[in-house]
């Protein structure tokens, strides 16, 4: 909508699909995940019993969108869908594997995450196809995750974020992180080498500084009015250190 | 769509924005439009029981809702507990937003009739406002819900949400 | 003993129309077969226009009329300095439309006028306007190589210089034991009142008299510019104002819409509206601060200040607008601030770049100003180890040297004298409120990931005598009602509420008795407006005079009606009491129905009534301290605000509800200003800041409770009142003491802060900038 107030978008023809209703839902998952209408709005999934429940993540983003106004109208399907790189849902989606239902006339096809955001604001979906459905797979115990971000205000898009996700085994090792920048790409920005890093460690202080090193290297985001491209590089990194750390601690946490 | 309690019915072109609507064809000019992106919070209303930007909306997506307005905030002379408060904490000083700070409190305070004042803060958040520093708007809302009764059940009866 | 109104916090009586949506803001008003105005803008930032093509524009059903500076003809006028005319700034004022270039991205080039605003709009899509580009030039520095020429005629972009010489500055350089020298920079940034501008604009065919609403802050001046324009007498336009949302300095000044609107409405005898979206505003209406700072300070060892040295570069935007090379020329003025520096010369450059015009925002060039020098005494002081606010204390006026002459700092005009005040008390009070020693030792610290700090800064504000007079006009009328009259304008002040307590109080009658009307050109034949805080002292003042010369007047009518001595009656409450007897009152009331009745009583006059101007060429002066404590987070460069104090000294008070509401809201005002806001330029001349997700203003989230503290310890003598004005007070110290304090709590990171505004980024940069330095 504010693209069409400033002129910016000029569509030809608008269909309104707010009165779907069927779209909007929140249902449990096969192995503990979750299933979700595109049409959810934001609101709704912040308020689930269910959603805080089976993925503390997702939860906990919900309330770092915009403010609660927006979030009454705005929908987890479209803020998929208009892909904006600082946005929470598209890097929190990534690393949880999510998978996205795209219907069309000519059926039905579904795409994981991390193939579906392209570009700045450039998805996966084809002109004639709706998202229809988000699917979250179930939260393994004594998954550790956080999520933070910088912004120049409450509810702004954030300059930089990160959503991380760990798994410890018994020695509290690291198994797996799945780690995603948003903010400093044209879409959620993996960092496989520090992922990498982390497998099979315990880490200390010194391994994660490396790490945040190593996240700040790898980075190669833009400027803007807000920050510019070396701030973003460098406090990318700050916030994956920060991030590991309190994901670690709750998946040391979890373990207990 | 029924907006304050009365029914209206009119034609408009598909690209009318609602608040352009309301303030336009139905002379509800309370509710004002400060930056037209979503952004200033001067324009929110509530529809179907929940607080929007009216600058967001089409008009024609209001089909069949239920809205509520600045102007139906007051019953006839009895002024609105978070307006009476407004007023006596000097929470306005040019007051053009206002009415949308009144919509976004009585829709925060009608979920949260007991907030802390760090709450009211966060809430009120999406509302810009460049002359007061916000300080009274915050006083205001904290005694508007220390009023006692029920602070939604004194005004205008709020719709059941109804999903769009 | 009727009780006092002035001093009061009685609530504003304005609020109800405000709480109950029913207020009239322009863009509320609709007149029969009002067509819609809308303008095409320059995307360029410089360029040379080839030609316009408004023929698809007027084609499109609904569309009314397309005009360019062309159909203006004969009438064209650019928009007039009203202020700091400074000699060679005429060579720069803008023209009502573009013709040949445009220098500004947002420069109005054409105006469409249709059924809705949405044709009007539609109609500026299709006008084709063929642009030959040229380069820009974005800077002062840049500009002032003349490189790039804005105006080729003129044959420089240094628009004017201006110069303050006062005592000897080369000789206290000479005996000086210390000496810095530093560059400092303020950002662009604006007011952006909520309300965007707009106009209303009737004209009436018949009658040949035009009718403005939208219009505020100088209605007088502008009725008059603009009645000259369209060859009109003055005295067929009626300017009115109705409600408006907030202005800052920004609105209200003449713009080409301006004219524009009023000119299509006269041409097409029709009412027209204009009101201009966010987009528009941030680049097309006056962009403020953006000034530059060369400064030398020359001290003795202990602290004392013996000169200032400076440079200041205005960044003035392509055009010179209706403050002339104001912002500039007062960054210089009051350089000095509340300190006895006897040696001070400044040299001041207006220079012109391809950006948006520059006018005042609250404050303007004092905010500036305080940024420069407090910052500069917190590096001496850090230099001479000497603790920052002994420094201010070694060098405040002390009340016994009030009223102290700084000499002549503004042009062509006369000295400039601090009026009266106690400096150092408010800033004993401040440390007091503030619980100073007590945060002390937070100096510098690093606690919890964040390194905190606590920035003083010391300001003086002048409020009101800017502009000769002000009026008001007092009228008893049937039914225990009085008129207040007022030639101010009220931009959300609350200046209905406090005009009426002076009322009341000054002539003696029940403050709900009186109805406060300003506003409008009809009712009162002259005045200037609301602005550098001048509408109490000036207006009030006016007021107070009014009110006290028909207080004496209703004596002297109820002496005559009761063959009684004037002399021994009293007006309370308004009733008219006999001094020392207990013979019932004469009402108020019954003495108007007399009088209208009479042939006689009130030498004949039927209607009681004063009209009285007060007249002021010498400005009063706030004062008073602002504290900040901070936090910053190193690895992000966030800031936080931890908590904030103005103390100000305003001389009287009318309504302390008021006062503390204009001090705390200009308090959020400048933190916002110093943390978030800024005016973006490309490289190539484009705005990057066009809405609000990028031009940000504080929420509620962004800014502690702001604390402010009043006090009345230094009336003014240059009024009836004693006020002093409030109402840029609060912003005035913002970024000084921000800066100050980020300095303090990054010291140990060797940061000093010298220019705005403190973003996380900026933060971060100086931080690996002085880490780089370091380890070199």
């Amino acid at each position: 909508m504010p693209l069409m107030n400033l002129r910016l978008a000029r569509p030809k023809v608008i269909i309104d699909i707010n009165r779907l209703s069927k779209l909007s839902s929140i249902s449990a998952g096969p192995n503990g995940g979750l299933v979700i209408g595109a049409l959810t709005r934001q609101r709704a999934i912040e308020r689930s019993a269910t959603v805080k429940e089976r993925n503390p993540l997702l939860a906990a983003a919900m309330p770092l969108i915009a403010h609660f106004q927006i979030r009454n109208r705005g929908t987890i399907g479209g803020s998929l869908a208009h892909a904006d790189p600082a946005a929470e849902l598209p890097a929190v989606s990534v690393i949880l594997g999510a998978e996205f239902v795209l219907q069309s006339a000519r059926g039905e096809r579904v795409v994981r995450a991390e193939d579906f955001f392209v570009d700045i604001m450039t998805t996966a979906i084809k002109p004639d196809e709706l998202l229809t459905e988000i699917r979250i797979p179930g939260w393994r115990p004594g998954l550790g995750w956080a999520i933070d971000e910088v912004s120049r205000r409450r509810g702004d898009f954030a300059m930089v974020g990160v959503a991380a996700l760990v798994q410890i085994d018994a020695n509290e090792s690291c198994q797996e992180a799945r780690i995603a920048l948003f903010g400093v790409g044209a879409k959620p920005v993996r960092v496989p080498r520090a992922e990498g890093m982390l497998r099979g460690k315990a880490p200390d202080q010194k391994t994660l500084l490396e790490i945040a090193k190593s996240v700040s290297d790898e980075l190669d985001p833009d400027s803007d009015v807000h920050a510019s491209a070396e701030y973003r590089k460098e406090v990318g990194g700050v916030l994956t250190r920060r991030a590991l750390e309190k994901a670690l601690l709750r998946a040391r946490e979890g373990k207990k | 769509m029924t907006v304050n309690g009365k029914s209206y019915e009119r034609l408009v072109e598909a690209r009318m924005m609602l608040a352009d609507f309301l303030r336009g064809e139905l002379d509800l000019t309370g509710t004002h439009l400060g930056c037209e992106h979503g952004v200033c919070g001067a324009c929110t209303i509530l529809l179907n029981g929940e607080a929007v930007r009216s600058c967001l909306l089409l008009a024609v997506q209001a089909d069949g809702a239920e809205l509520l307005t600045v102007e139906g905030l007051a019953q006839g002379n009895e002024l609105h507990p978070l307006q009476k408060a407004f007023h006596e904490r000097h929470a306005l000083q040019c007051g053009f937003c206002t009415p949308g700070f009144l919509m976004t409190a009585f829709a925060f305070l009608k979920e949260t009739p007991n907030p802390t004042e760090a709450q009211v803060r966060e809430a009120i958040s999406g509302n810009l406002c460049r002359c007061t520093g916000y300080l009274p708007i915050v006083q205001a809302i904290l005694q508007a819900a220390s009023e006692p009764g029920e602070i939604s059940s004194k005004s205008v009866s709020t719709p059941p949400a109804r999903r769009l | 003993m009727s009780q006092s109104y002035i001093g009061a916090p009685i609530r504003r009586r304005e609020d109800l129309r405000f709480i109950t949506g029913r207020a009239t803001f322009v863009d509320d008003i609709k007149l029969p077969h009002m067509l819609h105005a809308a303008i095409l803008r320059s995307p360029r930032a410089h360029a040379r226009i080839l030609s316009i093509d408004t023929a698809p524009a007027r084609a499109i059903p609904g569309v009314v009329w397309v005009f360019t500076l062309q159909d203006i003809g004969e009438l064209a006028v650019p928009v007039p300095m009203r202020m700091y005319q400074i000699p060679g700034l005429e060579r720069y004022l803008q023209p009502l439309l573009a013709r040949d270039k445009v220098r500004y991205v947002g420069e109005p080039i054409a105006v469409a006028i249709a059924e809705s605003r949405y044709l009007a709009e539609d109609a500026l899509d299709v006008i084709e306007v063929a642009y030959e580009d040229l380069p820009e030039v974005m800077n002062v520095r840049d500009a002032m190589r003349n490189e790039i020429l804005l105006f080729e005629e003129s044959g420089t972009n240094l628009g004017a210089v201006h110069e303050i010489s006062i005592g000897d500055v080369a000789k206290a350089f000479e005996q000086a034991e210390y000496r810095r020298r530093e560059e400092f920079q303020v950002h662009r940034y604006t007011g952006n009142p909520l309300e965007t501008r707009g106009l209303v604009v009737q004209f009436d065919t018949g009658k040949n008299e035009l009718t403005a609403w939208g219009v505020t802050k100088l209605l007088h001046y502008n009725r008059q510019v603009i009645a000259s324009f369209l060859k009109l007498s003055e005295h067929k336009l009626h300017f009115i104002e109705n409600d408006v949302g907030g202005g800052f300095g920004i609105r209200g000044e003449l713009y080409p819409e301006d004219f524009l609107i009023p000119f299509a409405a006269m041409r097409l005898g029709r009412s027209v509206k204009w009101i201009e979206d966010r987009r528009e505003h941030l680049m097309a209406a006056n962009h403020s601060r953006e000034i530059g700072c060369e400064l030398e300070i020359a001290a003795r060892r202990d602290g004392t200040v013996l000169g200032l040295s400076a440079k200041i570069y205005g960044d003035m935007g392509a055009y010179v607008r209706t403050h002339g090379g104001l912002v500039p020329c007062s960054t210089a003025a009051l350089l000095t601030g509340p300190y006895r520096i006897p040696n001070f010369h400044c040299t001041v450059y207006c220079v012109m770049t391809n950006k948006t015009g520059m006018g005042t925002f609250r404050a303007p060039g004092r905010y500036e100003s305080c940024f420069f020098r407090e910052r500069m005494l917190d590096m001496m002081a850090a230099d001479l180890k000497i603790d920052p606010v002994e420094l201010r204390r070694k060098n405040l006026i002390q009340p016994e040297e009030m009223p102290y002459t700084v000499g002549v700092t503004r042009p062509g005009s006369n000295p400039t004298v601090l009026d009266s005040g106690n400096y150092p008390s408010a800033l004993e009070r401040a440390l007091k409120e503030f619980e100073y020693e007590k945060l002390k030792p937070l100096q510098g610290r690093f606690e919890n990931g964040r390194y905190h700090g606590i920035g003083l800064a010391y300001f003086v504000k002048n409020t009101g005598g800017l502009e000769p007079y002000e009026g008001a006009r007092v009228v008893i009328g049937d039914g225990h009602s009085v008129a207040v009259y007022i030639s101010i304008s009220m931009l959300g002040q609350g200046h209905e509420t406090a005009m009426a307590q002076i009322c009341a109080d000054t002539l003696g009658v029940p403050m709900d008795w009186i109805s406060v009307f300003h506003g409008n050109t009809d009712q009162i034949p002259l005045g200037w407006g609301t602005f550098a805080s001048r509408g109490t002292v000036m207006c009030g003042s006016a007021l107070y005079l009014a009110a006290e010369r028909l207080k004496q007047k209703l004596l002297a009518v109820a002496g005559k009606h009761l063959e009684m001595d004037p002399g021994g009656l009293e007006l309370r409450e308004g009733k008219i009491y006999q001094r020392g007897t207990e013979a019932p009152p004469l009402d108020l009331g019954d003495l108007v129905s007399l009088v209208r009745a009479s042939a006689t009583l009130n030498q004949g006059q039927p209607e009681l009534e004063e009209t009285a101007y007060f007249n002021s060429n010498q400005m009063t002066y706030s004062y008073g301290v602002h504290l900040a404590h901070v936090a910053v987070d190193p690895e992000t460069g966030m800031l936080e605000v931890l908590k904030y104090l103005v103390v100000e000294d305003v001389g009287r008070v009318i309504n302390p509800l008021l006062v503390h509401g204009q001090t705390v809201g200009a308090a959020v005002q400048g933190i916002g200003g110093t943390l978030l806001e800024q005016l973006v330029y490309s490289a190539n001349g484009q705005l990057l800041t066009t809405t609000f997700r990028d031009y940000l203003l504080p929420s509620s989230t962004d800014v502690p409770p702001v604390e402010s503290v009043i006090l009345e310890e230094a009336p003014s003598p240059l009024n009836p009142l004693g006020v002093k004005g409030a109402g840029e007070g609060g912003i005035v110290g913002t970024g000084a003491a921000l800066a100050n304090a980020a300095t303090m709590a990054l010291a140990s990171l060797g940061v000093e802060v010298k220019e705005l505004p403190l973003s996380p980024d900026r933060i971060r940069e100086w931080i690996r900038r002085r880490a780089a330095h370091l380890s070199s």
